[in-house]
Protein backbone atom coordinates (compact mmCIF):
# COMPACT_ATOMS: atom_id res chain seq x y z
CA UNK A 1 0.00 0.00 0.00
CA UNK A 2 2.73 2.79 0.99
CA UNK A 3 4.28 1.52 -2.23
CA UNK A 4 1.76 4.00 -4.00
CA UNK A 5 2.35 6.81 -1.93
CA UNK A 6 5.01 9.67 -2.38
CA UNK A 7 7.64 10.47 -0.25
CA UNK A 8 6.01 13.91 0.65
CA UNK A 9 2.82 12.05 1.09
CA UNK A 10 4.18 9.17 3.69
CA UNK A 11 6.10 11.82 5.94
CA UNK A 12 3.41 13.72 6.07
CA UNK A 13 -0.05 11.38 6.63
CA UNK A 14 2.15 8.21 8.18
CA UNK A 15 1.99 5.04 7.54
CA UNK A 16 -1.25 3.98 7.99
CA UNK A 17 -2.97 6.82 5.87
CA UNK A 18 -4.73 5.45 2.48
CA UNK A 19 -2.80 6.83 -0.82
CA UNK A 20 -4.19 9.59 -2.53
CA UNK A 21 -4.31 7.86 -5.67
CA UNK A 22 -2.24 5.95 -7.06
CA UNK A 23 1.48 7.05 -7.26
CA UNK A 24 3.65 4.34 -8.98
CA UNK A 25 6.61 6.27 -8.65
CA UNK A 26 8.34 4.34 -5.81
CA UNK A 27 7.69 1.14 -7.80
CA UNK A 28 9.09 2.48 -11.12
CA UNK A 29 12.12 4.18 -9.15
CA UNK A 30 13.01 0.98 -7.29
CA UNK A 31 12.37 -1.41 -10.59
CA UNK A 32 14.91 1.05 -12.46
CA UNK A 33 17.49 1.08 -9.67
CA UNK A 34 18.56 -1.97 -9.26
CA UNK A 35 17.54 -3.62 -12.64
CA UNK A 36 14.41 -5.47 -11.50
CA UNK A 37 13.84 -7.37 -14.63
CA UNK A 38 17.46 -8.74 -14.32
CA UNK A 39 16.82 -9.81 -10.86
CA UNK A 40 13.28 -11.75 -11.76
CA UNK A 41 15.02 -13.02 -14.68
CA UNK A 42 18.44 -14.68 -12.75
CA UNK A 43 15.59 -16.00 -10.21
CA UNK A 44 13.51 -17.77 -12.77
CA UNK A 45 16.65 -19.02 -14.67
CA UNK A 46 17.92 -20.34 -11.44
CA UNK A 47 15.10 -21.93 -9.86
CA UNK A 48 13.69 -23.42 -13.54
CA UNK A 49 17.06 -25.09 -14.42
CA UNK A 50 17.50 -26.14 -10.45
CA UNK A 51 14.27 -27.78 -10.56
CA UNK A 52 14.52 -29.17 -14.05
CA UNK A 53 17.81 -31.05 -12.53
CA UNK A 54 17.20 -31.76 -9.68
CA UNK A 55 13.74 -34.00 -10.68
CA UNK A 56 15.64 -35.48 -12.97
CA UNK A 57 18.78 -36.46 -10.54
CA UNK A 58 16.42 -37.65 -7.93
CA UNK A 59 14.41 -39.57 -10.64
CA UNK A 60 17.49 -41.52 -11.45
CA UNK A 61 18.67 -41.74 -7.91
CA UNK A 62 15.43 -43.04 -6.80
CA UNK A 63 15.22 -45.28 -9.56
CA UNK A 64 18.24 -47.20 -8.48
CA UNK A 65 17.71 -47.28 -5.11
CA UNK A 66 13.65 -47.62 -4.73
CA UNK A 67 13.15 -49.84 -7.78
CA UNK A 68 16.64 -51.24 -9.00
CA UNK A 69 17.37 -52.12 -4.92
CA UNK A 70 20.88 -51.56 -5.57
CA UNK A 71 23.39 -52.89 -2.84
CA UNK A 72 24.09 -51.00 0.06
CA UNK A 73 20.97 -48.84 -0.49
CA UNK A 74 20.17 -48.00 2.96
CA UNK A 75 23.37 -46.40 3.61
CA UNK A 76 23.10 -44.13 0.73
CA UNK A 77 19.55 -43.64 1.32
CA UNK A 78 20.79 -42.28 5.03
CA UNK A 79 23.71 -40.53 3.47
CA UNK A 80 21.21 -38.45 1.44
CA UNK A 81 18.77 -38.14 4.54
CA UNK A 82 21.89 -36.18 6.59
CA UNK A 83 22.65 -34.15 3.80
CA UNK A 84 19.19 -32.89 3.65
CA UNK A 85 19.50 -32.16 7.34
CA UNK A 86 23.24 -30.30 7.15
CA UNK A 87 23.37 -26.72 8.01
CA UNK A 88 24.75 -24.63 4.41
CA UNK A 89 27.34 -23.23 6.90
CA UNK A 90 29.02 -26.32 6.84
CA UNK A 91 29.54 -26.25 3.18
CA UNK A 92 29.45 -22.55 2.30
CA UNK A 93 32.81 -22.05 2.43
CA UNK A 94 34.35 -24.21 0.69
CA UNK A 95 31.58 -24.70 -2.09
CA UNK A 96 33.17 -20.58 -2.18
CA UNK A 97 36.72 -21.45 -2.03
CA UNK A 98 36.03 -24.32 -4.69
CA UNK A 99 33.59 -22.39 -7.12
CA UNK A 100 36.53 -19.68 -7.59
CA UNK A 101 39.31 -22.00 -8.37
CA UNK A 102 37.07 -23.49 -10.88
CA UNK A 103 36.29 -19.89 -11.99
CA UNK A 104 32.46 -20.29 -11.31
CA UNK A 105 32.14 -18.03 -8.52
CA UNK A 106 29.57 -15.36 -9.12
CA UNK A 107 28.14 -17.40 -11.96
CA UNK A 108 24.52 -18.87 -12.29
CA UNK A 109 26.07 -22.16 -13.09
CA UNK A 110 27.51 -22.88 -9.40
CA UNK A 111 24.29 -22.00 -7.31
CA UNK A 112 22.47 -23.96 -10.37
CA UNK A 113 24.68 -27.38 -9.83
CA UNK A 114 24.79 -26.64 -6.02
CA UNK A 115 21.18 -26.40 -5.52
CA UNK A 116 20.41 -29.13 -8.16
CA UNK A 117 22.06 -31.14 -5.81
CA UNK A 118 20.93 -30.16 -1.91
CA UNK A 119 17.59 -30.73 -3.48
CA UNK A 120 17.61 -33.85 -5.13
CA UNK A 121 18.87 -35.08 -1.84
CA UNK A 122 15.43 -34.67 -0.05
CA UNK A 123 14.36 -35.57 -3.91
CA UNK A 124 16.17 -38.70 -3.73
CA UNK A 125 14.78 -39.77 -0.43
CA UNK A 126 11.09 -39.18 -1.23
CA UNK A 127 11.29 -40.57 -3.93
CA UNK A 128 12.46 -43.78 -3.34
CA UNK A 129 10.39 -44.46 -0.72
CA UNK A 130 7.39 -44.20 -2.98
CA UNK A 131 9.11 -46.17 -5.63
CA UNK A 132 9.67 -48.93 -3.72
CA UNK A 133 5.50 -49.38 -3.13
CA UNK A 134 5.43 -49.45 -7.00
CA UNK A 135 3.91 -51.74 -8.21
CA UNK A 136 5.91 -54.97 -9.10
CA UNK A 137 3.36 -56.57 -11.51
CA UNK A 138 3.93 -53.52 -13.98
CA UNK A 139 7.66 -53.67 -14.37
CA UNK A 140 7.60 -57.08 -14.71
CA UNK A 141 5.28 -57.13 -17.06
CA UNK A 142 7.06 -54.57 -19.07
CA UNK A 143 10.47 -56.40 -18.58
CA UNK A 144 8.69 -59.27 -19.87
CA UNK A 145 7.29 -57.26 -23.09
CA UNK A 146 11.51 -56.78 -23.45
CA UNK A 147 11.91 -53.10 -22.02
CA UNK A 148 15.30 -52.52 -21.33
CA UNK A 149 16.29 -50.58 -17.83
CA UNK A 150 16.17 -47.39 -19.77
CA UNK A 151 12.94 -47.54 -21.69
CA UNK A 152 11.57 -49.32 -18.19
CA UNK A 153 11.92 -45.87 -16.49
CA UNK A 154 11.31 -43.29 -19.15
CA UNK A 155 8.18 -45.07 -20.04
CA UNK A 156 6.46 -47.04 -17.38
CA UNK A 157 7.86 -45.48 -14.30
CA UNK A 158 7.86 -41.72 -15.29
CA UNK A 159 4.22 -41.39 -16.69
CA UNK A 160 3.39 -43.72 -13.46
CA UNK A 161 4.70 -41.36 -11.03
CA UNK A 162 4.15 -38.04 -13.17
CA UNK A 163 2.42 -36.13 -10.04
CA UNK A 164 4.59 -36.98 -7.45
CA UNK A 165 7.07 -35.57 -9.84
CA UNK A 166 5.12 -32.49 -10.35
CA UNK A 167 5.37 -32.18 -6.59
CA UNK A 168 9.14 -32.07 -6.15
CA UNK A 169 9.31 -29.77 -9.06
CA UNK A 170 7.10 -27.42 -7.55
CA UNK A 171 8.81 -27.53 -4.35
CA UNK A 172 12.21 -27.65 -6.02
CA UNK A 173 11.38 -23.98 -7.74
CA UNK A 174 9.63 -22.69 -4.67
CA UNK A 175 13.06 -23.84 -2.39
CA UNK A 176 15.13 -22.41 -4.64
CA UNK A 177 13.45 -19.12 -5.70
CA UNK A 178 13.72 -18.70 -1.87
CA UNK A 179 16.88 -19.56 -1.04
CA UNK A 180 19.07 -17.00 0.94
CA UNK A 181 22.61 -18.06 2.14
CA UNK A 182 24.21 -19.51 -0.33
CA UNK A 183 23.23 -17.20 -3.47
CA UNK A 184 24.29 -14.70 -1.02
CA UNK A 185 27.53 -16.26 -0.67
CA UNK A 186 28.49 -17.41 -4.40
CA UNK A 187 26.18 -14.41 -6.05
CA UNK A 188 28.20 -10.95 -5.70
CA UNK A 189 27.79 -9.04 -8.54
CA UNK A 190 24.79 -6.81 -8.95
CA UNK A 191 23.75 -8.20 -12.23
CA UNK A 192 23.99 -12.25 -11.27
CA UNK A 193 21.58 -11.68 -7.81
CA UNK A 194 18.20 -13.62 -7.29
CA UNK A 195 15.63 -11.10 -5.86
CA UNK A 196 15.24 -12.45 -2.05
CA UNK A 197 19.15 -11.32 -2.41
CA UNK A 198 19.06 -8.33 -3.87
CA UNK A 199 16.26 -7.00 -1.66
CA UNK A 200 17.62 -9.05 1.73
CA UNK A 201 21.36 -7.26 0.61
CA UNK A 202 19.39 -3.68 0.06
CA UNK A 203 17.56 -3.45 3.27
CA UNK A 204 20.84 -4.14 5.45
CA UNK A 205 22.31 -1.22 3.69
CA UNK A 206 19.41 1.06 5.34
CA UNK A 207 19.72 3.56 2.57
CA UNK A 208 16.12 3.34 1.23
CA UNK A 209 13.41 5.77 2.15
CA UNK A 210 10.27 3.82 3.07
CA UNK A 211 8.04 4.16 0.12
CA UNK A 212 11.08 2.61 -1.66
CA UNK A 213 11.57 0.04 0.79
CA UNK A 214 7.39 -0.65 0.83
CA UNK A 215 7.64 -0.80 -2.94
CA UNK A 216 11.08 -3.42 -2.73
CA UNK A 217 8.75 -5.50 -0.71
CA UNK A 218 5.96 -4.91 -2.58
CA UNK A 219 7.60 -6.72 -5.84
CA UNK A 220 9.36 -8.93 -3.63
CA UNK A 221 6.40 -10.79 -2.47
CA UNK A 222 3.63 -10.67 -5.78
CA UNK A 223 6.04 -13.69 -7.82
CA UNK A 224 5.76 -15.41 -4.45
CA UNK A 225 2.10 -14.94 -4.08
CA UNK A 226 1.48 -16.10 -7.99
CA UNK A 227 3.46 -19.10 -7.15
CA UNK A 228 1.43 -19.80 -4.11
CA UNK A 229 -1.84 -19.06 -6.24
CA UNK A 230 -0.50 -21.16 -9.27
CA UNK A 231 0.64 -24.18 -7.21
CA UNK A 232 -1.83 -24.34 -4.44
CA UNK A 233 -2.98 -27.37 -5.03
CA UNK A 234 -0.08 -29.30 -5.69
CA UNK A 235 1.37 -27.92 -2.59
CA UNK A 236 -1.16 -28.55 -0.75
CA UNK A 237 -1.05 -32.57 -1.96
CA UNK A 238 2.96 -32.28 -1.50
CA UNK A 239 3.30 -30.45 2.49
CA UNK A 240 1.57 -33.50 3.53
CA UNK A 241 2.72 -35.94 1.45
CA UNK A 242 6.14 -34.96 1.91
CA UNK A 243 6.38 -34.81 5.74
CA UNK A 244 4.16 -37.76 6.83
CA UNK A 245 4.47 -40.43 4.33
CA UNK B 1 1.62 -44.19 8.47
CA UNK B 2 4.30 -43.21 10.85
CA UNK B 3 6.42 -39.84 10.95
CA UNK B 4 9.78 -40.32 9.28
CA UNK B 5 10.24 -43.93 9.08
CA UNK B 6 9.65 -44.32 5.35
CA UNK B 7 9.70 -47.35 3.86
CA UNK B 8 13.53 -47.97 3.01
CA UNK B 9 14.45 -47.99 6.35
CA UNK B 10 12.45 -51.05 6.99
CA UNK B 11 14.10 -54.61 6.28
CA UNK B 12 12.67 -55.71 2.81
CA UNK B 13 12.48 -58.78 1.22
CA UNK B 14 14.63 -59.15 -1.72
CA UNK B 15 12.57 -60.28 -5.14
CA UNK B 16 14.27 -62.01 -7.25
CA UNK B 17 13.03 -61.73 -10.90
CA UNK B 18 13.45 -60.10 -13.39
CA UNK B 19 13.45 -56.21 -11.96
CA UNK B 20 16.51 -56.66 -9.55
CA UNK B 21 19.76 -56.03 -9.07
CA UNK B 22 21.38 -56.06 -12.94
CA UNK B 23 21.94 -52.66 -14.65
CA UNK B 24 20.27 -50.09 -12.14
CA UNK B 25 23.45 -49.11 -10.69
CA UNK B 26 24.62 -47.23 -12.93
CA UNK B 27 21.91 -44.85 -12.79
CA UNK B 28 23.39 -43.30 -9.34
CA UNK B 29 26.55 -42.28 -11.06
CA UNK B 30 25.34 -38.78 -12.20
CA UNK B 31 23.82 -38.61 -8.92
CA UNK B 32 26.98 -39.79 -6.65
CA UNK B 33 29.29 -37.95 -8.56
CA UNK B 34 27.99 -34.57 -7.93
CA UNK B 35 27.00 -35.29 -4.40
CA UNK B 36 30.79 -35.67 -3.84
CA UNK B 37 31.36 -32.87 -5.28
CA UNK B 38 29.04 -30.47 -3.69
CA UNK B 39 28.32 -31.96 -0.18
CA UNK B 40 30.88 -34.76 0.70
CA UNK B 41 33.95 -32.95 -0.21
CA UNK B 42 33.02 -29.79 1.10
CA UNK B 43 32.13 -31.02 4.32
CA UNK B 44 35.14 -33.20 4.92
CA UNK B 45 37.13 -29.49 3.71
CA UNK B 46 35.25 -27.57 6.63
CA UNK B 47 36.03 -29.76 9.16
CA UNK B 48 39.20 -30.03 8.27
CA UNK B 49 39.45 -26.12 8.18
CA UNK B 50 38.27 -25.73 11.19
CA UNK B 51 41.29 -27.47 12.78
CA UNK B 52 43.30 -25.25 11.11
CA UNK B 53 43.90 -21.06 11.33
CA UNK B 54 43.12 -19.80 7.51
CA UNK B 55 42.41 -16.07 6.51
CA UNK B 56 40.71 -17.57 2.99
CA UNK B 57 44.04 -16.83 1.33
CA UNK B 58 47.52 -18.32 1.42
CA UNK B 59 48.08 -21.66 3.14
CA UNK B 60 45.98 -22.75 6.36
CA UNK B 61 48.47 -23.51 9.45
CA UNK B 62 47.36 -26.22 11.26
CA UNK B 63 46.70 -25.32 15.16
CA UNK B 64 44.93 -28.79 15.85
CA UNK B 65 41.85 -28.02 18.44
CA UNK B 66 42.39 -24.30 19.42
CA UNK B 67 39.83 -23.11 17.31
CA UNK B 68 37.45 -25.46 19.33
CA UNK B 69 39.26 -24.37 22.76
CA UNK B 70 38.64 -20.65 21.53
CA UNK B 71 34.93 -21.38 20.74
CA UNK B 72 33.95 -22.67 24.40
CA UNK B 73 35.53 -19.84 25.70
CA UNK B 74 33.57 -17.50 23.76
CA UNK B 75 30.87 -15.99 25.11
CA UNK B 76 29.71 -14.92 21.74
CA UNK B 77 29.38 -18.21 20.88
CA UNK B 78 27.58 -19.49 24.02
CA UNK B 79 24.94 -16.87 23.58
CA UNK B 80 24.47 -17.85 19.75
CA UNK B 81 23.07 -20.86 21.08
CA UNK B 82 21.14 -19.54 23.79
CA UNK B 83 19.30 -17.33 21.04
CA UNK B 84 19.11 -20.62 19.49
CA UNK B 85 17.02 -22.04 21.94
CA UNK B 86 14.82 -18.70 22.08
CA UNK B 87 14.31 -19.31 18.30
CA UNK B 88 13.37 -22.67 18.98
CA UNK B 89 10.58 -21.72 21.23
CA UNK B 90 9.43 -19.37 18.69
CA UNK B 91 9.66 -21.60 15.74
CA UNK B 92 9.03 -25.37 17.53
CA UNK B 93 7.05 -24.76 20.99
CA UNK B 94 4.74 -22.13 20.20
CA UNK B 95 3.32 -22.48 16.63
CA UNK B 96 3.39 -26.38 17.31
CA UNK B 97 1.12 -25.67 20.08
CA UNK B 98 -0.76 -22.92 18.35
CA UNK B 99 -1.29 -24.85 15.13
CA UNK B 100 -2.52 -27.77 16.67
CA UNK B 101 -5.09 -25.80 18.61
CA UNK B 102 -5.63 -23.34 15.55
CA UNK B 103 -5.88 -26.74 13.42
CA UNK B 104 -8.71 -28.42 15.35
CA UNK B 105 -10.54 -25.16 15.77
CA UNK B 106 -10.42 -24.92 11.85
CA UNK B 107 -11.20 -28.93 11.54
CA UNK B 108 -14.04 -29.54 14.31
CA UNK B 109 -15.50 -25.90 14.22
CA UNK B 110 -15.05 -23.62 10.99
CA UNK B 111 -15.27 -26.57 8.62
CA UNK B 112 -18.58 -27.86 10.15
CA UNK B 113 -20.07 -24.39 10.40
CA UNK B 114 -19.03 -22.46 7.74
CA UNK B 115 -17.89 -25.14 5.25
CA UNK B 116 -15.01 -26.36 4.24
CA UNK B 117 -14.25 -23.63 1.86
CA UNK B 118 -14.02 -21.09 4.55
CA UNK B 119 -11.54 -23.44 6.36
CA UNK B 120 -9.48 -24.02 3.17
CA UNK B 121 -9.28 -20.15 2.83
CA UNK B 122 -7.75 -19.64 6.53
CA UNK B 123 -5.03 -22.32 6.10
CA UNK B 124 -3.76 -20.90 2.46
CA UNK B 125 -3.72 -17.66 4.98
CA UNK B 126 -1.62 -18.90 7.32
CA UNK B 127 0.49 -21.54 5.06
CA UNK B 128 1.23 -18.09 3.07
CA UNK B 129 4.63 -17.33 5.14
CA UNK B 130 6.11 -20.46 4.43
CA UNK B 131 5.82 -19.80 0.78
CA UNK B 132 6.95 -15.47 1.00
CA UNK B 133 10.80 -15.42 0.03
CA UNK B 134 12.40 -15.45 4.01
CA UNK B 135 14.39 -12.09 3.04
CA UNK B 136 11.41 -10.49 1.82
CA UNK B 137 9.08 -10.91 4.15
CA UNK B 138 11.83 -9.65 6.32
CA UNK B 139 12.25 -6.75 4.64
CA UNK B 140 8.04 -6.03 5.35
CA UNK B 141 8.94 -6.72 9.08
CA UNK B 142 11.78 -4.70 9.06
CA UNK B 143 9.58 -1.75 7.97
CA UNK B 144 6.90 -2.90 10.35
CA UNK B 145 8.89 -2.41 13.18
CA UNK B 146 10.67 0.55 12.07
CA UNK B 147 11.47 3.00 15.02
CA UNK B 148 10.51 6.17 12.78
CA UNK B 149 8.01 5.13 10.20
CA UNK B 150 7.03 1.56 10.75
CA UNK B 151 3.45 0.82 10.95
CA UNK B 152 3.35 -1.60 14.42
CA UNK B 153 4.49 2.02 16.27
CA UNK B 154 1.66 4.43 13.89
CA UNK B 155 -0.71 2.16 14.88
CA UNK B 156 -0.02 1.86 18.90
CA UNK B 157 -0.24 6.03 18.53
CA UNK B 158 -3.70 5.78 16.63
CA UNK B 159 -5.11 4.04 19.83
CA UNK B 160 -3.45 5.75 22.38
CA UNK B 161 -0.70 3.42 23.57
CA UNK B 162 1.97 5.99 22.24
CA UNK B 163 4.16 5.52 25.30
CA UNK B 164 4.70 1.85 23.63
CA UNK B 165 6.00 2.81 20.71
CA UNK B 166 9.59 1.83 20.54
CA UNK B 167 12.42 0.82 18.04
CA UNK B 168 12.05 -2.46 18.70
CA UNK B 169 14.69 -4.20 16.82
CA UNK B 170 17.68 -1.33 18.04
CA UNK B 171 17.07 -1.74 21.18
CA UNK B 172 19.06 -4.73 22.71
CA UNK B 173 16.25 -5.65 25.43
CA UNK B 174 13.40 -6.07 22.58
CA UNK B 175 15.27 -7.65 19.45
CA UNK B 176 15.12 -11.07 20.50
CA UNK B 177 11.48 -10.88 21.32
CA UNK B 178 10.68 -8.95 18.19
CA UNK B 179 12.50 -11.56 15.90
CA UNK B 180 10.97 -14.49 17.66
CA UNK B 181 7.61 -12.66 17.30
CA UNK B 182 7.94 -12.29 13.48
CA UNK B 183 9.27 -16.33 13.42
CA UNK B 184 5.96 -17.32 14.99
CA UNK B 185 4.43 -15.37 12.27
CA UNK B 186 6.47 -17.22 9.80
CA UNK B 187 6.28 -20.80 11.43
CA UNK B 188 2.66 -21.07 12.27
CA UNK B 189 1.35 -22.21 9.03
CA UNK B 190 3.05 -24.88 8.57
CA UNK B 191 2.20 -27.12 11.68
CA UNK B 192 -1.39 -25.81 11.28
CA UNK B 193 -1.30 -27.69 7.52
CA UNK B 194 0.00 -30.16 8.93
CA UNK B 195 -2.07 -31.47 11.63
CA UNK B 196 -4.83 -30.75 9.55
CA UNK B 197 -4.06 -33.47 6.91
CA UNK B 198 -3.57 -35.89 10.30
CA UNK B 199 -6.88 -34.66 11.74
CA UNK B 200 -8.58 -35.95 8.37
CA UNK B 201 -6.69 -39.03 9.31
CA UNK B 202 -8.80 -39.41 12.59
CA UNK B 203 -11.70 -41.72 12.45
CA UNK B 204 -14.45 -39.46 13.23
CA UNK B 205 -16.13 -42.56 14.95
CA UNK B 206 -14.00 -42.29 17.70
CA UNK B 207 -15.04 -38.53 18.57
CA UNK B 208 -18.88 -39.10 17.61
CA UNK B 209 -18.62 -42.39 20.80
CA UNK B 210 -16.91 -40.15 23.20
CA UNK B 211 -19.24 -37.37 22.28
CA UNK B 212 -22.30 -39.71 23.32
CA UNK B 213 -20.48 -40.82 26.41
CA UNK B 214 -20.81 -36.81 27.25
CA UNK B 215 -16.63 -35.85 26.33
CA UNK B 216 -16.34 -32.39 26.06
CA UNK B 217 -14.91 -31.09 22.96
CA UNK B 218 -11.69 -29.87 25.10
CA UNK B 219 -11.63 -33.46 26.89
CA UNK B 220 -11.93 -35.08 22.76
CA UNK B 221 -8.78 -32.68 21.94
CA UNK B 222 -6.97 -33.66 24.94
CA UNK B 223 -7.30 -37.36 24.76
CA UNK B 224 -8.24 -37.98 21.50
CA UNK B 225 -6.97 -35.76 18.71
CA UNK B 226 -3.34 -35.18 20.35
CA UNK B 227 -3.12 -38.88 21.03
CA UNK B 228 -3.89 -39.63 17.37
CA UNK B 229 -1.91 -37.13 15.66
CA UNK B 230 1.47 -37.67 17.73
CA UNK B 231 3.47 -38.67 14.02
CA UNK B 232 2.71 -35.39 12.80
CA UNK B 233 3.86 -33.53 15.77
CA UNK B 234 6.74 -35.49 15.69
CA UNK B 235 7.46 -34.92 12.43
CA UNK B 236 6.78 -31.17 12.86
CA UNK B 237 8.47 -31.20 15.85
CA UNK B 238 11.99 -32.41 14.56
CA UNK B 239 11.89 -30.24 11.26
CA UNK B 240 11.17 -26.97 12.77
CA UNK B 241 13.89 -28.27 15.05
CA UNK B 242 16.35 -28.08 12.71
CA UNK B 243 15.16 -25.69 10.96
CA UNK B 244 15.37 -23.23 13.94
CA UNK B 245 18.81 -24.31 14.17
CA UNK B 246 19.90 -23.17 10.99
CA UNK B 247 17.70 -20.05 10.81
CA UNK B 248 19.94 -17.25 8.96
CA UNK B 249 17.83 -14.91 6.20
CA UNK B 250 15.35 -13.31 8.87
CA UNK B 251 18.66 -12.71 11.16
CA UNK B 252 20.32 -11.46 8.28
CA UNK B 253 18.00 -8.92 7.11
CA UNK B 254 16.26 -7.83 10.83
CA UNK B 255 18.95 -7.34 12.52
CA UNK B 256 22.35 -8.99 11.46
CA UNK B 257 22.84 -10.23 14.96
CA UNK B 258 22.76 -7.12 16.47
CA UNK B 259 22.48 -4.59 17.90
CA UNK B 260 25.88 -5.50 19.32
CA UNK B 261 25.57 -9.27 20.27
CA UNK B 262 21.61 -9.48 21.35
CA UNK B 263 19.99 -11.69 18.40
CA UNK B 264 23.22 -13.92 17.02
CA UNK B 265 22.85 -16.97 15.79
CA UNK B 266 25.11 -19.75 15.36
CA UNK B 267 24.60 -19.73 11.53
CA UNK B 268 25.31 -15.79 11.02
CA UNK B 269 28.56 -16.19 13.50
CA UNK B 270 30.09 -18.67 11.35
CA UNK B 271 28.74 -16.05 8.49
CA UNK B 272 30.83 -13.16 9.82
CA UNK B 273 33.94 -15.08 10.71
CA UNK B 274 33.95 -16.32 7.13
CA UNK B 275 33.15 -12.95 5.00
CA UNK B 276 33.72 -10.45 7.91
CA UNK B 277 36.36 -10.87 9.67
CA UNK B 278 38.65 -13.20 7.47
CA UNK B 279 38.55 -15.66 10.31
CA UNK B 280 37.60 -19.02 8.32
CA UNK B 281 39.00 -21.83 11.07
CA UNK B 282 37.57 -19.94 13.22
CA UNK B 283 34.04 -19.91 10.98
CA UNK B 284 34.63 -23.53 9.99
CA UNK B 285 34.51 -24.81 13.90
CA UNK B 286 31.17 -22.79 14.48
CA UNK B 287 29.61 -24.69 11.40
CA UNK B 288 31.14 -28.17 12.32
CA UNK B 289 29.96 -27.55 16.10
CA UNK B 290 26.11 -26.24 14.33
CA UNK B 291 26.47 -29.61 12.48
CA UNK B 292 27.15 -32.23 14.75
CA UNK B 293 24.57 -30.99 17.31
CA UNK B 294 21.78 -31.03 14.13
CA UNK B 295 22.97 -34.34 13.97
CA UNK B 296 22.70 -35.22 17.14
CA UNK B 297 19.24 -33.98 17.83
CA UNK B 298 18.14 -35.89 14.39
CA UNK B 299 19.41 -39.19 15.66
CA UNK B 300 17.95 -38.58 19.47
CA UNK B 301 14.88 -38.21 17.44
CA UNK B 302 14.73 -40.66 15.54
CA UNK B 303 15.90 -43.16 18.28
CA UNK B 304 13.09 -41.54 20.69
CA UNK B 305 10.29 -42.69 17.46
CA UNK B 306 11.96 -45.95 16.97
CA UNK B 307 11.29 -46.92 20.63
CA UNK B 308 7.90 -45.29 20.93
CA UNK B 309 6.96 -47.30 17.79
CA UNK B 310 8.22 -50.69 19.07
CA UNK B 311 6.07 -50.36 22.04
CA UNK B 312 2.99 -49.98 19.58
CA UNK B 313 2.37 -46.66 21.09
CA UNK B 314 2.49 -44.11 18.12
Amino acid sequence: MNALKTPAEYAGAGPLALPHGVHLQGIVDFWKRVDYTQKLWNSLLISGSVAVAAVVLSLLNAYALGIGRVRGRLWLLVLFMVANTLPQEALAYPLYYFSKQLGLYDSRISVIIVFSVIQSAFGTYLLSSVFSQFPREILEAARIDGAGTFRLLWNVVVPVSRPTLAVLFTFFFIWTWNEFFLPLVLLISNDKQTVPVALGVLQGDRMMDATTSSASALLGIIPAILFFLLFQRTLARGVTAGAVK
Amino acid sequence: MSATSPAPSRPRRRSKGAVGERGHGWFLLPGLVLFTAVIVLPLLMNTWTSFTSWTGVGTPEWTGLSNYERLFRDATFWASFRHSLAIIVAMVVIPTALGLLLASVLFDVVSKRFGERTSAAFRAGFYLPQVLPVAVAGVVWGWIVHPDDGALDAALQKVGLGSLSHDWLGDPSTALATVMAVMVWFQLGYPLVIFMAGLARVDPELHEAAQLDGASWFQRFRLITIHLIKPEVFVVTLTTTIAALKVFPQIFVLTRGGPGDATIVPSYFAYQNFFEKADVGYGSAIATVLTVVIIAISAVFLRYQARSEQGGDA
